[in-house]
């Protein structure tokens, strides 16, 4: 059934179809709509879940992890500070692998204080080890909170969906909600391997020692090196595990087949624009009318940013002249991250394109497409490498 | 599906003793129970205790004489204080160590 919602009902609605169990929120603006819904879903029965309103971010995700743990479905969301307040918990929840899954309304972050939209919240978040989804409309985010909670608990690693604040999470579009039933098929009831029971009584994630140790059973458990390359490598593998449960997806729902990346006239392009989020939908609009001015370009949008999609991205980038990236976000003092991260996974690459870096739409400042254009004109007439810093658009002083 | 097997490696302990490892090594002071003064061996009757029950990582034995398990005493001291009987004194683990040189 078609339903036009705003982009926080559709996550809303994606947390609901999912059965999710236990459910910790504190508001924050523009996350807040999300997760009001979760709580009428909770309060008129539709939802059948424990509603735990707590007083922090930090303590949402302690109880998410305390829910996970148990073994139960967890699910919070928030955006920009109160993601950095979950900060120490988010580390917790992967290196204990507990599969909760949590919306990010993306947000920038203060100070100074704002509340619009830019990507600095997430960014700022993408080495603690949970992946990142990043949905471009609203179809994305309700099918991807879906997926999400599928990885999650088939590789034991949190996952992030991520969506622009205000410009997806506020804005209202047409999407298909999925029926209940072909979500629980695709869908199963979440029965982990190791949780909290009391017939086998023990611990999890105490002091872990730098060595190996003998248990008390005689087997040889990991030490903390050990248990972190596990980590990393299960990391590696999701991204083989995510393109399966993605056509699995698209067999039962008819939408996906594009889980790491969206390319938009890319096949003859020269020139290659790459975003995250709406905003590569935005540069659809420029590139036609660069298509239609005689540029051979096209624009790739990354909606899997964690595990890091580096061999499709060499490949769909092989060979171009030129690749253009637009970040609202910034390693500071260095350079914007997706054009680090590309640019290092391009380092093996013989026929590599140039590679230019755009900064775009910090703390909510309007991306009009007339500077996306012009800046996209500049790169595509530059013969050689711009200076290795990144170039900020639409500044006024 | 890919067949691999996720989360191989977590930190996982089960109840039982060492299971934090021999943490015996950690110990800067051991305790040494002077039988003369300790009440169950002068009394010839299970009192006190006082060690076995205030030790926070039960390597003491409710018997007579009491023992420690060296293995995984820490050292922390709790039963020295705890002793009615000022029967366990704190000794430099570096005495031992020239004695063992």
């Amino acid at each position: 059934m078609h339903i036009i919602e705003s982009g926080n009902v559709a996550a809303a609605t994606g947390v609901k179809l999912s059965r999710a169990q236990v459910i910790a929120a504190y508001p924050i603006t523009p996350q807040t709509p999300l997760t009001e819904k979760l709580s009428e879903f909770v309060e008129s029965d539709e939802l059948d879940a424990q509603y735990i309103p707590v007083e922090s971010e930090h303590s949402a995700m302690a109880v998410c992890i305390a829910a996970s743990s148990a073994g139960t479905r967890a699910f919070t969301a928030t955006s920009a500070n109160g993601l950095l307040y979950m900060n120490e918990q988010l580390h917790w929840a992967v290196g204990a692998r507990l599969p909760v899954v949590m919306c990010v309304a993306n947000r920038g972050i203060g100070a100074p204080w704002t509340v619009w939209n830019d990507h600095q919240d997430s960014m700022s978040q993408r080495d603690v080890g949970w992946i990142q989804i990043y949905a471009n409309d609203h179809q994305q985010i309700i099918d991807s909170v879906i997926k999400a909670f599928r990885l999650a608990q088939t590789v034991s690693i949190p996952v992030m969906v991520c969506y622009d604040g205000y410009l997806l999470s506020h804005t209202y579009m047409p999407f298909e909600q999925p029926e209940q039933s072909l979500v629980d098929s695709f869908l199963p009831a979440f029965s982990p391997k190791h949780f909290l029971n009391p017939e086998e009584p023990g611990n999890f994630n105490t002091v872990t020692l730098p060595d190996v140790r003998q248990g008390v059973d005689g087997v040889i458990e990991p030490g903390y090196i050990e248990i972190r390359h596990n980590l990393h490598q299960d990391l590696r593998a999701a991204l083989e595990t995510y393109a399966e449960i993605d056509r699995d997806f698209e067999k039962i729902f008819g939408r996906g087949g594009n889980p790491f990346i969206e390319q938009y006239k890319c096949d003859d392009a020269e020139f290659v624009a790459v975003a995250i989020g709406s905003l590569s939908y935005q540069l659809r609009d420029v590139i036609d009318t660069m298509r239609n001015d005689g540029f051979n370009i096209g624009v790739m949008g990354v909606q899997l940013y964690r595990p890091f999609p580096d061999e499709v991205i060499v490949q769909a980038l092989a060979g171009k002249k030129c690749a253009i990236v637009f970040e609202k976000a910034l390693s500071y003092g260095n350079q914007g991250p997706l054009y680090s991260d590309i640019k290092s996974a391009l380092y093996h690459c013989s026929t590599r394109p140039l590679i230019h870096n755009y900064i775009v739409g910090l703390g909510g400042r309007e991306i009009k497409t007339a500077q996306l254009l012009n800046a996209l004109t500049q790169s595509c007439a530059s013969s050689g490498p711009i200076e290795d810093t990144s170039h900020w658009i639409g500044l006024k002083l | 599906m890919t067949d691999r097997k996720y989360c191989k490696m977590i930190s996982r302990s089960k109840p039982g003793p060492g299971d934090g490892g021999k943490t015996g090594s950690w110990r800067v002071l051991r305790p040494i129970i002077n039988n003369e003064k300790c009440i169950p061996v002068k009394a010839k009757k299970k009192a006190c205790f006082n060690c076995w029950l205030y030790c926070p990582d039960c390597v003491v034995t409710k018997t007579i004489p009491p023992t420690i398990n060296l293995e995984y005493c820490k050292g922390c001291g709790i039963c020295a204080e705890e002793c009615p009987a000022s029967a366990i004194e704190m000794v430099d683990e570096a005495r031992f160590i020239v004695k063992e040189k």
